[in-house]
């Protein structure tokens, strides 16, 4: 897709789930990869799952995590300097407000920079 | 060749008895996981050098534990196989390990040393290190055990337990009762090797 991706990181699988649900109903156009739980579905985040929804997110214009608490900011950071992109950030906003915002700017086909700028302005 | 045996043996012995120190807690289900799938990823192994030991058990780490300290720990593990890279460990070896392995946490945690975290138990057994100028299982087990103790009266400023304010004094931080386990592992691997 040529707009903005998205990565949500939780804790919890249904977090992320029901996130994405809540987007769905307004922003087709935005590709949203989710990293919910550990890699057997428990409570935490997981290295190995961000890696790959952030794999399945990038598109031209890069793409932007959204993540909960914890953990997740860390295991975030360390997938980014894993994955060797350069279009890539990290979004300091909540994550169900956040993720929203993110999504509505992305499928307006703005840039990654005015994506994070425009959500994290919001909060 | 015979003496990166040596040490890699030990460090076997030293992860077996972390495993079993943190699983019996009551503590840390995410970290006991974690290094039960580092026992099953190294044991049985011929390893080269202790650096690459080292690496797997960062990867298994940063993979398997789902709390913060997979990447903590993980962040650990891998500064000191970038350190210890090619080389046979001795004491300044070790010693210089433990300090990148403790700045590398700090980063990766934006934390420093009061906040009740692990790193003031990495940060108190770094210290003493370069005070001192060779192994000393009893003093290296002191050491982390006083840090250690040390985090119960201390509020939580970073962390999950930061949430809890003041209601967070009066227990030790999980974070570093477990590399007081690690370290109290190692010293009785010292201790052992004497």
């Amino acid at each position: 897709m040529s707009t903005v991706g998205l990565v949500l990181i939780s804790h919890s699988p249904k977090i992320v789930e029901g996130v994405k649900d809540i987007i769905s109903q307004v922003v087709q156009n935005v590709s949203i990869e989710l990293a919910g739980g550990t890699d057997d579905g428990q409570i935490g985040t997981s290295i190995e799952k961000i890696q790959a929804a952030i794999e399945q997110a990038k598109g031209e214009k890069g793409v932007l995590l959204i993540y909960d608490i914890g953990s997740a900011k860390m295991n975030a950071e360390l997938a980014i300097e894993m994955s060797g992109l350069d279009s890539i950030e990290i979004a300091e906003v909540p994550l169900v407000e956040g993720a929203y915002v993110a999504a509505v700017e992305s499928g307006m086909n703005k840039t990654l920079e005015e994506v994070k700028a425009s959500v994290e302005k919001g909060f | 060749m015979d003496k990166t045996n040596t040490k890699i043996q030990e460090n076997k012995e030293y992860l077996t008895t972390l495993d079993q120190a943190i699983g019996d807690g009551d503590h840390g289900i995410n970290i006991s996981r974690g290094f039960q799938e580092v026992m099953n990823k190294v044991s049985g192994q011929a390893y080269e050098h202790v650096a690459d030991v080292m690496k797997d058990v960062a990867m298994t780490l940063m993979s398997k534990v789902g709390g913060a300290a997979g990447p903590l720990y993980g962040t650990a593990f891998l500064k000191l196989s970038m350190t210890f890279k090619g080389q046979d460990v001795d004491y300044a070896l070790f010693s210089q390990g433990i300090e990148d392995a403790l700045n590398g946490v700090k980063q990766r945690g934006k934390s420093d040393t009061g906040e009740k975290t692990l790193v003031d138990v990495w940060s108190a057994v770094s210290e003493r290190l370069k005070q001192e100028e060779k192994f000393d299982g009893s003093v290296l087990e002191e050491t982390a055990r006083t840090a250690m103790e040390n985090t119960k009266d201390t509020l939580a400023t970073k962390g999950r337990a930061a949430y809890l304010k003041e209601r967070s004094i009066g227990h030790l931080d999980p974070g570093s009762v477990s590399s007081f386990y690690l370290f109290e592992a190692f010293a009785e691997v010292i201790n052992e090797g004497e």
